[in-house]
């Protein structure tokens, strides 16, 4: 319990001692509230869609979600460059216990930062419809956490360097959150573009969080929590295995 | 102690540990030396359950580092050659840590905590981040978090690297007495021979993957007919200068410097 604290006190400590990353990782979420809210909001309202800040806030709060999460499992790629990582790989405890407590640290170091773009969203202009439904919308918030925190432990445990990390960027990252309707709704779609945005398990995470913020959704609410829990069990899985398997 | 049996460790296309055996006796301070990338730190890492055997058997204590590896690192402690700092952290963060890793109490951690950050001359730096110290600080403190808890054996992969000779001298005392009063197991590498004529009980000499003698340092220089252990470790190994291959760490500094150009 105290090693899960411990590793949990380690990602918390680093999130806060770096306030340039912190107010870094708030440009680009901001950029896209203002530059797409606003740019796409006339062309959206036109084709009765109703207001696009609305639509997109949540988007772009599961955006900034996954990409410190991802950054965040990621991270055992520096502890692996810079040493730390052996000294937590000797010690007397389980690679499971160091997994969660990673994982639980770094999940909540994104749960943080979606926080913190939600406040944003409604400098923006952003309106929850209940705010009694913050509370079940902070559960989604965590849960994309844990799944894109899992995923990039998973992606970290078999990259020795940070030389494939563009690759990530552009062929896990981007497309999961390019396609899964945090930018557009996945209701009017049709095709292989339906199809994949149904796959991507983003999809679930940004529909989980308009239907506790906006009171609008596709999925249905107990869909997006089966779907994004389930895998996000699978990953921890996943992570878990492989992340046993390090060698140094 | 300590007992390895034929172990070997393949590379693609490298014979980093080439079927050693050898075996340490409770409370012996034992040192492993050879020339840079001839397999010192290979074996310390297959011991301390870093890395995986090709084939042959090691024990430490009572368990297999393969097959218990859990247990195994109930057992240890270790000092790396390279650093394993957490840059972000300050110099009690980062024993703090290590001290709860290891399930060292709360109460002897904090007064062994201010007492070895005192003994490395630390303890007025102890809310610096890491960061912000030199080389040597790092070392230091590396060393005195190595000594927080007391294991059963201590692995000491170079542990002396770029420390002055006052330094050397003080931590080698402190790692006397503990070795003494706790009947702790030292395993040691070194590139400074009159370290190791100093305190080791016993030394294999290790080259290319091979242990090429073992002994006190008596019985090896009177093996090679030499009147220094330094001079019997180059007739041993020869005097052709080694590479080794870069760490990632190296790796990544080159790759900044040539990117700085």
């Amino acid at each position: 319990m105290s090693t899960i604290y411990i590793l949990w006190l380690r990602q918390l400590k680093r999130y806060f001692r770096s306030r340039a990353r912190i107010i870094g990782s708030l440009g680009q979420p901001l950029l896209f509230l203002l530059a797409l809210g606003y740019g796409f909001g006339p062309i959206y309202q036109r084709a009765s869609g109703g207001n696009y800040i609305e639509f997109l806030a949540p988007g772009i709060i599961a955006m900034s979600i996954i990409f410190t999460a991802l950054f965040s499992g990621i991270e055992i790629i520096w502890d692996r460059q810079f040493g730390f990582l052996k000294e937590t790989l000797v010690a007397p405890v389980s690679r499971l216990q160091i997994m969660i407590g990673r994982t639980l640290g770094g999940a909540t170091v994104a749960t943080l930062q979606g926080v913190i773009v939600f406040f944003i969203s409604l400098i923006a202009g952003f309106r929850p419809t209940n705010f009694f439904m913050i509370l079940p919308a902070l559960i989604f918030m965590f849960l994309i956490s844990l799944l894109f925190t899992a995923l990039g432990t998973a992606i970290a445990s078999v990259l020795e360097d940070m030389q494939g990390f563009q690759l990530i960027m552009n062929f896990i990252v981007m497309p999961l959150f390019f396609l899964s309707g945090a930018l557009f709704p996945i209701q009017g779609l049709s095709g292989t573009i339906k199809t994949i945005s149904t796959i991507d398990p983003l999809s679930y995470g940004v529909d989980g969080l308009r239907h506790t913020l906006i009171s609008v959704g596709y999925f249905g609410i107990g869909t997006d929590f089966l779907v994004l829990g389930l895998i996000t069990v699978v990953l921890l899985a996943i992570g878990t295995y492989l992340f046993s398997k390090i060698q140094i | 102690m300590i007992d390895v049996k034929n172990l070997s460790k393949k590379f693609k296309d490298l014979i980093a540990v080439d079927n050693i055996s050898f075996s340490v006796n409770r409370g012996e301070i034992f040192g492993f030396l050879g020339p840079n990338g001839a397999g010192k730190t290979t074996t310390i890492k297959m011991l301390t359950t870093l890395l995986k055997p090709t084939s042959g058997e090691m024990k430490l204590g009572d368990y297999d580092p393969i097959k218990e590896p859990s247990q195994a690192r109930c057992s240890f402690g270790i000092v790396f050659q390279d650093p394993s700092l957490d840059d972000e952290l300050t110099a009690r963060e980062n024993m703090e840590f290590h001290g709860v890793l290891y399930g060292v109490p709360k109460q002897i951690r904090r007064e062994r905590i201010e007492q070895l950050l005192k003994f490395v001359e630390l303890w007025d730096r102890k809310d610096d981040l890491v960061k912000h110290f030199s080389g040597g600080m790092k070392r230091r403190l590396e060393i005195a978090r190595g000594l927080l808890h007391h294991p059963k054996i201590l692995f000491l992969d170079e542990p002396t690297l770029g420390l002055d000779p006052q330094t050397r001298n003080h931590i080698w005392n402190y790692i006397k007495k503990l070795n003494k009063e706790e009947q702790i197991t030292i395993f040691f590498t070194t590139h400074y021979m009159e370290e190791a004529d100093r305190v080791a009980d016993r030394i294999a000499i290790i080259d290319k993957g091979k242990i090429v003698a073992m002994g006190n340092s008596q019985e090896l220089k009177s093996q090679t007919k030499t009147e220094s252990l330094e001079d019997a470790f180059l007739s041993l190994t020869g005097h052709a200068i080694r590479d080794e291959e870069a760490t990632n760490i190296e790796r990544l500094r080159m790759g900044r410097r040539m990117r700085r150009h």
